[in-house]
């Protein structure tokens, strides 16, 4: 099979690693070769941070240049707009409507594009938005965006509802075991 | 058994599965991984040593003892060890002995981008260079051997893209860490003059036999492609971008072992090829030997020295028609990273820059004290340069910049290599001011213990250095500690310090506030109505507070309530 790309981008400390640990994990149980790329280090700090996951029969690069992901999962409205160049013409970019602003922004060096996402869809991208921080308030904690956004793409994948809820198991604390899988079912069913 | 792992954890896989027995580092972004999940087995010993060199330095120790060993440090962190190397190469070891060093192309963490291959040739010692995780789990296992059969350090390089790749290892069986006997062997150890002189020719007849071993190895590797057009020599990373961009189609000359380098190998697969390219990520490393060959190759004409490759890269070069995308009309602003909502630099940094200071900034998270709106470094070199730095500029400039100047070092960088700085500033009498701004961890590379942090790097209780017994001890006379949440103590103790007649130390403590173990404060609200829209609140440059239809607002889920936006503002609209 071809390689499939999937790119997670959002900002330092909104918990993409674990999103995209959790989704290779359940991709290399599927039997896929697989390879993730990650940031770790300065740009954590605050600043725009990108995942590579890429899937398939034979994956040789770790990363995904522009024009050929397939799935932008995306933790933050801004982060969708610099990385929309990485999606191809027949993919999917699922962005979380939270809006962080950047240094140059908070400083006024710079404005926040607020209507970027309707110029994506004007221009033919599949743009799935929705507000993943207030269905991960619901589920006990705005940290859990991630779990949020992971449920809402999970049936991309085609990985099972209960591989994932088992995969979360398998990976968060316990204490937060209830809380992750409610965050995950609010995504999945949005 | 199968599992996904990160370059970094397949080195350290690698590392304990060969039987390794000792393990000292210093953190450093893209290598910290290797230490950390060492760590994680009870079978041997690990630790985070003060620096690279001490590092180095424990490894060969334990080599000479009879135990396999390693240190693990980021392209930088090689500079300050490559005094015991490049004597180490000449010793030679006991136990087997590998440098695992990583290089950060495109510097995503780094202050520059140096290509650790030069450090192989330049000591004479084999290194390896894995091309995914699999590989940096067979080569970090199979360079004990290596190591043992050709009496040789072994460095094993990484990049940051395979360092922090994950991808399928199968792991093996591990190998019971032994130690070898240790015997006296004065000619072999001590290298003074006399026995050096004996120890240079082996290093050469060393290199010579190590030259033979690539020629035929399980390193480098020669696939050929459908297509005898053209041949690509490649290694690391690069191999993977020209995979995926020609497939099985072309022929590829896999370079695992960059020094040395084969040459037969070279030559064979050169007249097999119509036309010959190296692909190699910064220095023509490759390239140079191939044309000390007398071959004729394409390379950094059409590949950059500079940053880091993709798959892209390569088919631009190549004239492959780019894919389509679309982007946005609207300029997307940049999101450089900056200092976390809360972080304790933040109110010294903020105190440097309104009373305008010359600051010789270091190494870490406090590097980015640097970026707007504060702006408040001047410098920023290599690790420990801060103190030594500002000793330099006070000793040209005297009583002119003495009062105006500070160095900023933190905890960690401090023990790394401040303390001799700091010695030679008591020394030589220049009347510097040195601010240690001490965050109970080293931070920018992901929380590890130091010295100072009373813990070792399995969280077990540790000695704990003394910063201000030790900076008297250095000579410094003047020693205080203040709370970087209090501005206004902030201000006082730099006004006082910098106006006194000798050098000073002021230690700015408070714990980073990513650490578990901190308290949090509720965060803090603007009362809109309160607010007089004067944005004195936003020359902190915190990331949780930005201005809302004119009036100053609060992120309460980054706000950790450190309270020093409230010591700014005159109108008590914060609370």
């Amino acid at each position: 099979m071809k390689t499939t790309n999937v790119m997670i981008v959002g900002v330092g400390g909104q918990g993409s690693l674990l999103a995209s640990k959790l989704l290779g994990r359940l991709l290399i149980d599927e039997g896929y070769d697989v390879k993730v790329s990650e940031v770790h280090g300065m740009s954590q700090r605050g600043g725009s941070v990108v995942t590579y996951v890429r899937f398939g029969d034979k994956v040789y690069s770790p990363i995904i240049t522009e024009g050929e992901a397939d799935f932008i999962i995306s933790f933050e409205k801004l982060e969708a707009a610099r990385y929309a160049k990485y999606l191809n013409k027949d993919g999917l970019i699922v962005v979380n409507t939270q809006q962080i602003d950047p240094m140059p922004v908070i400083i006024g060096a710079a404005e926040y594009p607020e209507n970027v996402l309707e110029e994506l869809t004007a221009k033919g991208l599949n743009v799935q938005a929705f507000d993943a921080l207030t269905l991960a308030e619901q589920a006990g904690s705005s940290k859990a965006v991630n779990i949020v956004l992971m449920g809402k793409v999970a049936k991309q994948f085609g990985i099972s509802y209960d591989k994932w809820i088992t995969a979360i198991e398998n990976t968060v604390a316990p204490k937060f075991i209830e809380m992750n899988k409610k965050a995950f079912d609010l995504g999945y069913n949005s | 058994m199968k599992k996904l792992l990160i370059g970094n954890q397949a080195v350290a896989a690698g590392l304990h599965d060969g039987g390794l027995g000792v393990v000292s580092s210093y953190p450093g972004t893209p290598s910290t991984e290797i230490t950390e999940f060492l760590s994680k087995y009870d079978d041997l010993h690990s630790e985070w040593a003060p620096n690279e060199k001490v590092a180095c330095e424990v490894a060969f120790g334990a080599s000479l003892a009879g135990a396999r060993s390693t240190c693990a440090m980021k392209h930088v962190g090689l500079n300050v060890a490559a005094d015991p190397l490049f004597t180490l190469s000449y010793t030679g070891v006991n136990g087997g002995m590998v440098i695992c060093v990583a290089d950060d192309p495109a510097m995503h963490s780094s202050q520059n981008e140096q290509d650790s291959r030069h450090y192989a040739i330049a000591s004479k010692v084999p290194m390896l260079e894995p091309a995914d995780s699999q590989e940096a789990y067979t080569f970090a296992r199979s360079a004990f051997e290596l190591s043992e059969k050709y009496d040789t350090p072994v460095i094993l390089r990484m990049c940051t893209r395979i360092a922090h790749s994950q991808s399928v290892v199968m792991l093996q069986d591990a190998i019971p860490a032994v130690l070898k006997d240790y015997e006296k062997n004065p000619q072999k150890y001590i290298m003074m003059p006399g026995n050096a002189i004996k120890r240079h020719p082996f290093v050469e007849e060393r290199t010579l036999k190590l030259q033979q071993l690539a020629e035929n190895c399980i390193y480098n590797t020669v696939e050929y492609g459908t297509n005898d057009e053209f041949g690509i020599i490649t290694s690391g990373c690069s191999y993977q971008y020209v995979k995926e961009v020609f497939g099985d189609s072309v022929s590829v000359l896999k370079i695992g072992m960059p020094n040395p380098l084969p040459v037969d190998t070279i030559k064979d697969f050169a007249a097999k090829v119509k036309k010959l390219y190296v692909i190699e990520e910064l220095d023509p490393i490759i390239e140079n030997h191939v044309k000390s060959l007398g071959i004729e190759v394409v390379g950094k004409e059409m590949f950059s020295i500079l940053g880091e490759f993709s798959q892209k890269t390569i088919a631009d070069a190549f004239g492959i028609k780019a894919k389509e995308s679309v982007c946005a009309d609207s300029p997307v602003p940049n999101r450089p990273p900056m200092m976390c909502a809360g972080c304790p630099h933040r109110g010294m940094f903020y105190t440097l820059a309104k009373n305008k200071i010359t600051v010789h900034g270091d190494i870490g998270c406090y590097t980015l004290g640097a970026v707007p709106p504060l702006n408040a470094l001047d410098t920023t070199l290599c690790m420990g340069a801060s103190i030594s730095g500002l000793h330099g500029f006070n000793a040209a400039r005297g009583s002119e910049t003495e009062g105006k100047s500070v160095a900023v070092i933190g905890d960690s960088t401090f023990m790394h290599s401040g303390m001799t700085g700091l010695v030679n500033v008591a020394y030589n009498a220049t009347n510097s001011t040195v601010i240690i701004l001490d965050n109970s961890i080293t931070g920018m590379t992901g929380h590890q213990q130091n010295p100072t942090t009373g813990y070792n790097i399995k969280g077990e209780v540790a000695a704990k250095v003394n910063l201000e017994a030790l900076c008297h001890a250095l000579g410094i006379n003047r020693v205080r500690v203040v709370d970087p949440y209090n501005l206004k103590e902030c201000e006082t103790a730099l006004k006082e310090e910098l106006s006194v007649a000798e050098p000073s130390v002021i230690i700015s403590r408070r714990p980073c506030v990513l650490l578990k173990s901190v308290k949090l404060s509720p965060s803090l609200n603007v009362q809109a109505d309160k607010c007089k829209s004067c944005k004195r609140c936003m020359g902190l440059g915190c990331p949780a507070i930005s201005m809302k239809d004119g009036k100053a607002k609060i992120d309460n889920t980054l706000c950790v309530g450190c309270g020093v936006c409230q010591q700014l503002c005159a109108f008590d609209a914060i609370v």
